[in-house]
């Protein structure tokens, strides 16, 4: 059995992989597809903590987060559809009029 | 009911409120909306024809034309007519059984209070809503309520032509119950309220015709003249409470002689209360320094000039001063204060009359110059005689208003005395009763004015704080009075007619409204002063002095406790005050004289005199220029000091704080909104931010902990 901190380790890089991509990146689908990275470096470490404890809830948090995130996607691409046939484009930092 | 009809002294001034309430109604609901009719629809000729044309064009022009809608009178005029002169005259009815019973009391008993209701209830203010009836404010409510119910049914004549009918007499009615709440009042507090309220209703009498704009700037003077004396007067109540802790007349003239002893009441204290409240004397009752409004309130309908302006309102300080007589003779420098401003007043105003032409304002300067013998009266201690004056005062000088005012009724307006003369064949019944009111205020032997003059101008000269040169200065203004007086009459009644001859077509008697009360004033002008004819006249006929029998409980143990005796103090000579009254009569014999020499005999001569001396003239002419120096030394002074004020303090500094934390907010809102620049990755940024920190320091505290 590995070591839990390895998982725990897996689970921040995917999840600071996940925080870079949204901050720095431009491009909308990017930034999901970054958010979706964030949620499962949290999935990983619910299934690693719930394997440790031997705690049937790590996995099913997962399985909940998984559910969300599908929900999430299906909505975020949808408005992403709706906003490149609106804007034609989908650079984020175009995307400034909600301000003042 | 153990006082019988003194229990029922509420009513005096109830019932002119009561005249209030329902003309109120009657002007509110009747008269307004048929004013506001009628000047909605386009009279015929002049103004009516701008504007309001097309929105009443379906109204139809024709049927409303200038004839129709103003020799139909409306019914309630004919209501108010009887309403206002009614409740006053039943106020004068009840006023006079009041008198005839406290009368039969003994003299020393002859004060009633009648407290209504506790009114103010502050700490050790303690102030009721009380009257007091007693021989001084008897006299005070017999001739206002008298004169007034005269005046009131002469202005029903002489309004008779007036649209505004029943605003009128709301005002007329709203000014008796000021009046007799300030002459009945049992303290100080309530008198104040009376007198603010008489100058209010001066203000809107004044103001009556609105329109016109020296009619409004005549309303406003008065009411600020005013309340430059009635800040003295509220100061002077405010030392009065703190001296004796209380405001009610019995009371404070109670304490007088105990905190005299105790030396609470130092001849300092009384010397400012008794100034401050002369302050406000001079405001109400139009002496030096603040007279200028007298003149000018003649803007007023000429009844109003009458019963306000001569007869009622402006004696009303007067009786302060002489209700006050108590606090007054503590203090010698305002005794002589007041002597001298009287003196000085009645003989500046008189010589001013001299030249006037418009016949009010001679009427005007009269009545300030004889309110200036009343104050000589007060400020030499004769307050006895003040009263006397202020009451056959208000009989003659009434009489002469509402006599001028016939005149000016007859003339359709004209009140220049340069247009007039001749007019004794067209107004008998006027001429005669002006002619008896002249002989009364020039002093002629047997009527009214003469023996009420005659006792200030003895008590002037023999009373322990008079002196000869005040006794000189008042004979001489006397004198005076007796010249303006008959010019007056001469310019008005006799020698060749001035008139417009399209005025004197129309030139006619007043009706019996007007010349009843001219006629009863007249035989109160002659027989007024019957009643306190001088014991050295007196004895010889077998006549005692009534009047000062009256007044002697309310002025005599004052007189007794003061530091000096008021009236009797010094015996003269009965022959000096014989020999006195001689010389008073010759100086206006030759005023008389002067009058009929220069105005009937030598009539080019006037304009002579004018001619060979010009600056004289032209400084009389234009009364001193007082009202110019007021204009250059305080008007325009206090004027560019607010106007200062306006745009340094105000429009500066109280402008500049409220916008100062205005621009601050704005400037730091348009800092702060900045950080929402509306790019998501910036937002995105500031929740990572935000997380980090929250993470951070959850992890600090555990680490701490």
């Amino acid at each position: 059995m590995i070591d839990p901190s390895a998982y725990l380790l897996l689970s921040a890089v995917l999840f600071g992989i996940g925080v870079v991509g949204v901050v720095a990146r431009k491009n909308v689908l990017i930034i999901l597809m970054s958010v979706e990275l964030m949620l499962n470096g949290v999935n990983v470490a619910f299934v690693a903590a719930g394997s440790y404890l031997g705690d049937a809830a790590g996995g099913i948090f997962a399985f909940m987060v998984m559910t969300v995130a599908a929900a999430e996607a299906a909505v975020g691409l949808a408005l992403l559809i709706a906003l490149y046939r609106l804007k034609e484009t989908v650079d984020i930092t175009e995307l400034k009029v909600l301000k003042w | 009911m153990v006082n019988g009809i003194l229990d029922y002294l509420w009513l005096v001034p109830a019932l002119p409120l009561l005249g209030v309430a329902l003309n109120g109604a009657i002007a509110l609901f009747a008269e307004r909306p048929f004013l506001l009719k009628e000047a909605g629809l386009p009279l015929a000729g002049g103004h009516g024809t701008h504007g309001h044309d097309a929105g009443h064009a379906s109204h139809g022009t024709s049927s409303h034309g200038d004839s129709a809608s103003h020799h139909e009178a409306p019914a309630y005029r004919k209501l108010v007519a009887f309403i206002a002169p009614a409740v006053v005259g039943a106020a004068f009815v009840v006023a006079l059984l009041c008198v005839l019973s406290l009368a039969s009391r003994p003299a020393d008993g002859r004060t009633f209070v009648q407290i209504l209701f506790p009114w103010i209830q502050a700490g050790s203010l303690l102030v009721p809503a009380g009257l007091q009836l007693d021989p001084l404010s008897s006299v005070m409510a017999l001739v206002v309520t008298g004169v007034g119910f005269l005046i009131h049914v002469y202005s029903v004549g002489y309004m008779s032509h007036e649209r505004a009918f029943a605003r009128y007499f709301v005002y007329l009615n709203l000014f008796m119950f000021a009046m007799l709440t300030l002459v009945l009042a049992n303290n100080y507090l309530l008198m104040f309220v009376g007198w603010e309220g008489v100058g209010l209703c001066s203000y809107l009498l004044i103001g009556f015709w609105y329109e016109k704009q020296s009619a409004s700037d005549a309303g406003k003077k008065a009411f600020i003249a005013n309340r430059i004396g009635d800040f003295g007067v509220l100061l002077a109540m405010f030392l009065v409470f703190w001296t004796f802790g209380s405001l009610t007349y019995t009371e404070v003239f109670a304490r007088v002689p105990l905190l005299r002893e105790s030396g609470v009441l130092t001849t300092g204290l009384a010397t400012a209360i008794t100034l401050l409240l002369f302050l406000g004397a001079t405001g109400k009752s139009a002496q030096i320094p603040l007279y200028v409004w007298l003149p000018d309130a003649m803007e007023g309908p000429t009844p109003v000039s009458a019963l306000i302006h001569a007869a009622t309102m402006v004696t009303a300080g007067v009786y302060m001063v002489a209700r006050s007589s108590a606090l007054f003779l503590l203090a010698p420098d305002t005794m002589m204060v007041v002597a001298v401003i009287g003196a000085v007043t009645a003989i500046f105003s008189a010589t001013i009359g001299i030249c006037q032409t418009d016949i009010k304002r001679v009427l005007a300067y009269s009545t300030v110059s004889q309110l200036g013998y009343m104050f000589l009266a007060c400020g030499v201690g004769a307050f006895t005689a003040a009263i006397f004056h202020l009451m056959t005062h208000a009989f003659f000088k009434a009489l002469l208003f509402l006599g001028s005012g016939s005149v000016i009724h007859a003339l359709s307006g004209e009140q220049d005395m340069q247009k007039m003369g001749g007019l004794k064949k067209y107004v008998p019944v006027t001429f005669a009763t002006m002619f008896v009111a002249t002989l009364a205020i020039a002093g002629i032997p047997g009527l009214s004015g003469f023996f009420s003059k005659d006792e200030i101008l003895w008590q002037a000269f023999s009373s322990s704080h008079g002196s000869p040169a005040l006794w000189a200065v008042a004979a001489l203004a006397a004198g005076i009075t007796a010249f303006y007086m008959f010019r007056l009459v001469f310019l008005t009644f006799f020698g060749t007619s001035r008139m417009d001859p399209e005025v004197e077509r129309h030139a006619h008697e007043s009706p019996w409204t007007m010349t009843v009360p001219l006629m009863l004033l007249a035989v109160l002008s002659v027989a007024g002063g019957w009643i306190g004819i001088p014991a050295v006249v007196g004895d010889f006929f077998g006549i005692p002095n009534y009047f000062e029998h009256w007044l002697a409980p309310v002025f005599h143990p004052v007189a007794a406790a003061g530091a000096h005796g008021a009236e009797g103090a010094v015996h003269h000579p009965a022959a000096l005050e014989i020999g006195l009254m001689a010389v008073s009569v010759a100086i206006a014999l030759c005023g008389i004289g002067l009058a009929y020499f220069l105005y009937r005999v030598r009539t080019g001569k006037p304009a002579e005199i004018a001619k060979a001396w010009p600056a004289l003239y032209d400084v009389v002419y234009h009364k001193y220029y007082i009202d110019e120096f007021y204009e250059w030394a305080v008007i325009r002074r206090i004027v560019s000091a607010s106007t200062g004020l306006w745009q340094m303090f105000d429009a500066r500094f109280i402008d500049g704080i409220v916008n100062g934390g205005a621009d601050l907010v704005r400037a730091g809102g348009d800092r702060v909104r900045r950080l929402q620049g509306g790019v998501v990755g910036g937002y995105a940024f500031s929740l990572l931010a935000g997380a980090v920190l929250l993470v951070g320091y959850i992890l600090y505290r555990s680490v701490v902990q």
